[in-house]
């Protein structure tokens, strides 16, 4: 073999010719993705925006738990919730717990028989500064703009980080596939898929379109929901004329549902 | 070179072997599918975008609308025509399924042949398959 410099020059000018061709290939490869959407995206005007969204709970619209059953039928319904009877493997957006469960700060021996046996409607508080969303590594759930703490179920990986800091216990996660379990299904939301967490979205796809919440619409005036940010709204005359309570408190997360007892 | 013949029996061999795929298959290649409209999408007669664009795009376009959906609340589209529709896969009349509600001889068709199995359907809710 020839191994002089002639030999060497005639490779060295190939190469050169071959990396000439890269700027060529690239533009052929470019003109097709070098298109993009332009069209845009609106918003629907007829959409309820808020600075942030909470929610005033009147408990004293509630004497058992038959008052409650239709707004936690609502939820279930609108958003394709599976019935899971095995307790470990149960999804939940909004349910009924006891006093001493879901302010356990504030429960005592001596509390008035009243409230002791009064069922108490919990779900996702929608916390200003939600720990979900920090301990979320895929940031699938996030807060946005109008205060509601949302999920990306296409970005959640079922690392269950976020329902170890939930202080509430509001996030559940799908062992199962659910969608056998699903008594009837609406086909206006999808279901979710096996591996995914889930929790109560404050009816977000409800909102854009310009609905209330399905439970607040069930209740009959015993849920109100506004903006907190707006002094004139429902949620904040009723706050100004009632003494108000939340859960936990004092974590420092800013829960936005209010309960009126 | 005593083994001459062995060898090359054994090269003819391995050599019908290594090539089996390509001649047992010859002239089997499935025809490329066509697509096939609804009704409802024969009359609209546009789509969002450009038929071209939405056949190589499709996809890219569902990534941004689940993004502007999830993320930012934005449901309106207004393509270039000025025509509104629904950003969403499968709820309501103007969504995507809306029109194109024949998932089998729409999506599948492609998807099939150019063995993609994007998961939409493990979570959305495909719509009801006509009865013919």
């Amino acid at each position: 073999m020839e191994n002089g410099r002639r030999y060497f020059l005639k490779l060295a000018g190939i190469s050169v010719l071959g990396l000439g061709t890269k700027p060529v290939l690239n533009a052929f490869a470019s003109s097709e993705e070098g298109k993009v959407h332009e069209a845009e995206i609106q918003n629907n005007p007829e959409a309820l925006d808020a600075k942030r969204w909470a929610m005033v709970i009147d408990t004293r619209k509630f004497e058992s738990e038959e008052d409650l059953k239709p707004l936690i039928d609502a939820c279930n319904k609108i958003h394709n919730i599976p019935k899971l009877t095995n307790k470990n493997h149960e999804i939940k957006w909004i349910w009924i717990d006891e006093f001493k469960h879901v302010f356990t700060n504030m429960d005592h021996e001596f509390v008035d028989d009243r409230v002791k046996n009064l069922p108490f409607l919990v779900l996702c508080n929608h916390c200003e500064k939600p720990a979900c969303v920090r301990a979320c590594p895929t940031k699938a759930t996030f807060k946005r703009d109008d205060g509601i703490v949302l999920m990306d179920f296409h970005r959640c990986i079922g690392c269950r980080f976020c329902m170890a800091a939930c202080p509430y216990g509001s996030r559940s996660f799908n062992f199962r596939d659910p969608r056998s379990f699903i008594e009837e299904i609406n086909p206006d939301f999808p279901t979710r898929m096996r591996g995914v967490v889930e929790k109560c979205n404050f009816c977000a796809e409800r909102l854009a379109v310009g609905k209330m919440p399905a439970c607040v619409e069930a209740s009959n005036g015993a849920l109100a929901f506004g903006d907190l940010y707006d002094p004139d709204s429902e949620v904040r005359e009723l706050l100004k004329n009632n003494y108000t309570i939340r859960r936990k408190s004092e974590l420092g997360a800013g829960p936005s549902i209010y309960y009126i007892v | 070179m005593n083994d001459k013949n062995k060898i090359i029996t054994g090269l003819v061999i391995f050599i019908v072997f290594i090539t089996f795929p390509f001649w047992y298959n010859r002239g089997k290649a499935a025809s490329i599918p066509e697509p096939k409209l609804t009704d409802k999408a024969k009359l609209e007669k546009v789509c969002v975008e450009p038929k071209d664009y939405m056949k190589v795009e499709h996809m890219q376009i569902l990534d941004i609308w689940r993004d502007s959906v999830v993320r930012t609340g934005s449901r309106v589209f207004v393509s270039k025509s000025g025509k509104k529709f629904n950003v969403s896969l499968s709820t309501g009349e103007d969504s995507c399924m809306g029109c194109h509600s024949n998932k089998a001889d729409f999506c599948d068709k492609c998807h099939d042949y150019a063995s993609v199995r994007p998961y939409c359907w493990d979570c959305h809710i495909e719509p009801p398959k006509e009865k013919k």
